[in-house]
């Protein structure tokens, strides 16, 4: 499913997104890459954008980017 | 001192013991490190803040003492995640650390400073900056905060990992300065041991790159080797002025490379990054241990509400009254106290010097234009000191969270909120407050439409506009405030209608990205935001006033010459000046607005400053102790006459004049600034010509509508 879809609160481990774009690029190095766990934290009041926490720190991006970022739920969250 | 692993290599790095030169120190980190609170630390106030020439990155070199006493220079380098640059900032760290730059030296020693609470992803940049071939300290900050969070790094382990000095430390409360002073001090740093594998399919390609940069760019083998991965991980697409550009051999290389794993669907970039983060992790697993999964951490409890659906709105609003009260209130007491000491000083120097051409353009010109200026000092150190405050916190980003939908319906990120909104109490600290905005796009826009945001400066303009305008002195107070709100939402929409505008046709980029830490709160390093806040201010000073100077200087002598006949009042003397005579000259243009040639004075001369039109009111109707809310100069306005004996401030003309100074761009202390900050003249020259024309369009169609209506 796509890292957009998830819900509030739920853990996922990142599948795979685009390899190309400066922001896929940019989020690769700010640590998000495939198998890395991730916590959907909320959304911003008024819908967009994201805040999500990984490797221990919480990050913002939008939806539009968000929306190409695939991620499996993990049923045994590892938070 | 924290001694090195035993097994390390020696490295004689320049300059070694005997040299005559001291070591060049870069401190490098990623945003919200601590960075700018160590480098206080370090170097006190032994600090100069310049700009890199050519680009708007501000430059901060400090000097700190070694063990022996030696001045050991270091240069305090824009935050940045990676030196895959993706913003200015990042390219200036990235181009200085290479070499690359022509006006700074390459560091001999690097001090990279992480954040212990957050290891991983801040050994992404050390990680890359290993690979440079230059001793390194590491510098583990926020020791406290990770023993807080149930994290303990052990740094003799994570010392004998990476090969290098690794010193633990508080920066907030210098715990730790001593011992980074010692390593610091020592003439010989070893290098980095720790290996990395490039990953195999993408090796050849950095050998090749490597050889081209070695051939033709003259790069040491190193320095290439390091460049090769940064040019294969983000294909070197930001780049600013007073770096050294590739030779075509070397870009052609790259291309070739790229175009080749494009067709065969490899992900070159990613691979690299990957195994990066492969190499942190073993690093990270053997060094930090984690006390379990600990709750919700108060940071995460502030943001349940700070960020809430509901809860959020009224915070942000809560927070952003209290700047505007605290500006107002706080600001007043200074304001008059400098009001008085600049007309202390005028009239000291009345009565010393002999009447005479000189002793006015002292007092007149320079004190006048100046005063005129520094009376908004106060404001500024206070928005300045808020926008500290604000980011020293953390709370900026949530603020810039929560509004970035809003900010995206014109095509900018929420990085622009803050700008914006200082701009309300004054332009200046909301334009220089743009550096943050990565995207030199956005933040030019950003810069552009600031100055619409209703400034206090025009609030006597305003004011006085308001008392002509509802005359009697039983005004209900909800029609003042009411067309003052008018005013406000009108600069608003201006300023969000141009932004959108100006995305669309002249600065046209991709959507901004909202991709932004948020750091948890802390409380704020008091020290760096007053530090921070005077620097700011000097800068503002320093920068603009040589323009602010020059500037009142030609309008003083456009109102002082030619000279009437002696005996003449100030307001004949106005009126036979260069600027009475631009006032005429001036009529027929600002006549469809409803305005007269001695309302056209006011417009010349308040260019300085939109204050200054109440002044020149004073002046040219002749009324005495002007100021906005004295009974004179309203009664002199109201009494003013067309030739043809027709009221000239009937209220549509009052109305329209605060429709102009809403839009108009009546501030020298911003164009110098604007100027500064944007490089060039174009931006605030096209700024001035858009903002004006505006004013003059949209005045024209107010008088006009109005007149057609029987107003």
């Amino acid at each position: 499913m796509k890292l957009s879809e998830l819900a509030v609160g739920a853990t996922a481990v990142v599948r795979s997104f685009p390899k190309t774009g400066g922001a896929f690029v940019r989020l690769r190095e700010m640590g998000l890459l495939a198998g890395t766990p991730v916590k959907l934290i909320r959304a911003a009041p008024l819908g967009d954008p994201l805040e999500i926490k990984l490797r221990g720190y919480h990050l913002t991006l939008r939806k539009s980017e968000a929306e190409h970022v695939l991620v499996e739920v993990d049923p045994i969250s590892p938070g | 001192m924290t001694p090195a692993a035993p097994h390390v290599i020696r490295s004689h790095a320049r300059p070694g013991p005997g040299s005559a030169r001291s070591p060049v120190y870069a401190l490098v980190g990623n945003p919200n490190c601590g960075k700018s609170t160590l480098f206080n630390a370090l170097t006190g106030l032994k600090q100069k803040v310049g700009n890199y020439p050519g680009v708007t990155v501000e430059k901060k070199v400090g000097t700190t003492y070694s063990q022996h006493g030696q001045p050991m220079v270091v240069i305090d380098l824009p935050g940045a995640y990676s030196l895959a640059a993706r913003s200015p900032d990042e390219a200036v760290t990235r181009d200085v650390l290479l070499g690359r730059r022509v006006d700074t030296a390459q560091p001999d020693r690097i001090l990279c400073i992480v954040d212990a609470t957050n290891l991983e992803r801040n050994l992404y940049l050390v990680h890359q900056i290993l690979d440079l071939g230059r001793p390194v300290i590491l510098v583990l900050n926020m020791m406290d905060l990770a023993a807080e969070a149930g994290i303990n790094v052990r740094v003799a382990r994570l010392e004998h990992e990476l090969g290098i000095p690794v010193i633990a430390c508080e920066a907030v409360n210098g715990k730790g300065i001593i011992d980074l002073k010692l390593a610091m001090s020592r003439a010989d740093l070893p290098l980095s041991r720790h290996a990395w594998d490039i990953p195999a399919p993408i090796a050849p390609a950095v050998a090749d790159l490597q050889a081209s940069l070695i051939a033709h760019d003259g790069k040491s083998p190193l320095i290439a080797r390091a460049e090769a991965l940064l040019l294969l991980t983000d294909q070197d697409t930001v780049r600013v002025a007073g770096s050294t550009p590739l030779h075509a051999r070397t870009h052609e290389a790259l291309r070739g490379w790229q175009q080749r794993w494009e067709a065969e669907g490899m992900d070159w970039a990613g691979t690299l990054v990957n195994s990066r983060y492969e190499a942190i992790g073993l690093i990270a697993a053997e060094v930090t241990v984690r006390a379990g999964e600990t709750g919700p951490t108060l940071s995460d409890k502030i943001d349940a509400i700070a960020t809430h659906r509901i809860s959020g709105w009224l915070i942000l609003a809560a927070v952003m009254t209290l700047l505007f009260l605290s500006i107002f209130t706080l600001a007043e007491l200074p304001m008059n106290f400098i009001d008085g000491r600049v007309a202390a000083l005028s009239d000291w120097v009345k009565a010393m010097l002999p009447d005479g051409d000189l002793r006015d353009l002292i007092t007149d010109g320079a004190i006048a234009g100046v005063g005129g200026v520094i009376i908004f000092l106060p404001q500024i150190l206070i928005l300045f000191f808020f926008i500290g405050l604000l980011e020293s916190t953390g709370y900026m980003a949530r603020a810039a969270f929560i509004m970035d939908r809003l900010m995206s319906r014109v095509g900018l990120n929420g990085k622009s909120f803050i700008p914006l909104l200082s701009s309300y109490a004054c332009a200046i600290p909301g334009i220089m407050a743009t550096r943050t905005i990565e995207d030199q796009k956005d933040r030019l826009v950003t810069i552009l439409v600031a100055p619409l945001m209703s400034c206090s400066a025009r609030l006597p303009v305003y004011l006085l506009m308001i008392a002509a305008l509802v005359p009697g002195d039983r005004v209900p107070l909800f029609t003042k405030v009411g067309i003052m709100l008018l005013m406000y939402a009108l600069g608003t929409c201006g300023a969000f209608g141009f932004a959108w505008l100006f995305k669309r046709t002249l600065l046209k980029g991709a959507p901004p990205l909202m991709i932004m830490e948020l750091p948890p709160y802390r409380l704020p390093a008091v020290r760096d935001v007053f530090f921070h806040m005077l620097e700011r201010a000097w800068l503002f000073i320093r920068r603009a006033g040589t323009i602010i100077l020059g500037i009142s200087i030609i309008l003083w002598f456009l109102s002082a010459y030619p000279k009437a006949p002696p005996g003449a009042t100030p307001q004949q003397q106005m009126a036979q000046s260069l600027a009475g005579r631009a006032g005429h000259v001036l009529e027929p243009v600002i006549k469809p607005l409803g305005f007269d040639w001695q309302i056209g004075i006011g417009l010349i001369s308040s260019f300085a400053a939109r204050e200054v039109f109440v002044s020149t009111m004073g002046v040219v109707f002749n009324a005495e102790n002007s100021d906005e809310n004295t009974a004179p100069l309203r009664q002199a306005l109201l009494a003013a006459k067309w030739p043809d004996g027709r009221a000239l401030f009937t209220p549509l003309v009052c109305f329209t004049l605060m429709i102009f100074y809403v839009f108009a761009m009546q501030c020298i202390s911003t164009v110098a600034v604007v100027r500064r900050e944007t490089n060039s003249w174009k931006w605030p020259l096209f700024q001035i010509a858009y903002m004006t024309g505006t004013a003059w369009i949209v005045s024209l169609l107010v008088y006009q509508a109005g007149r057609a209506l029987g107003y």
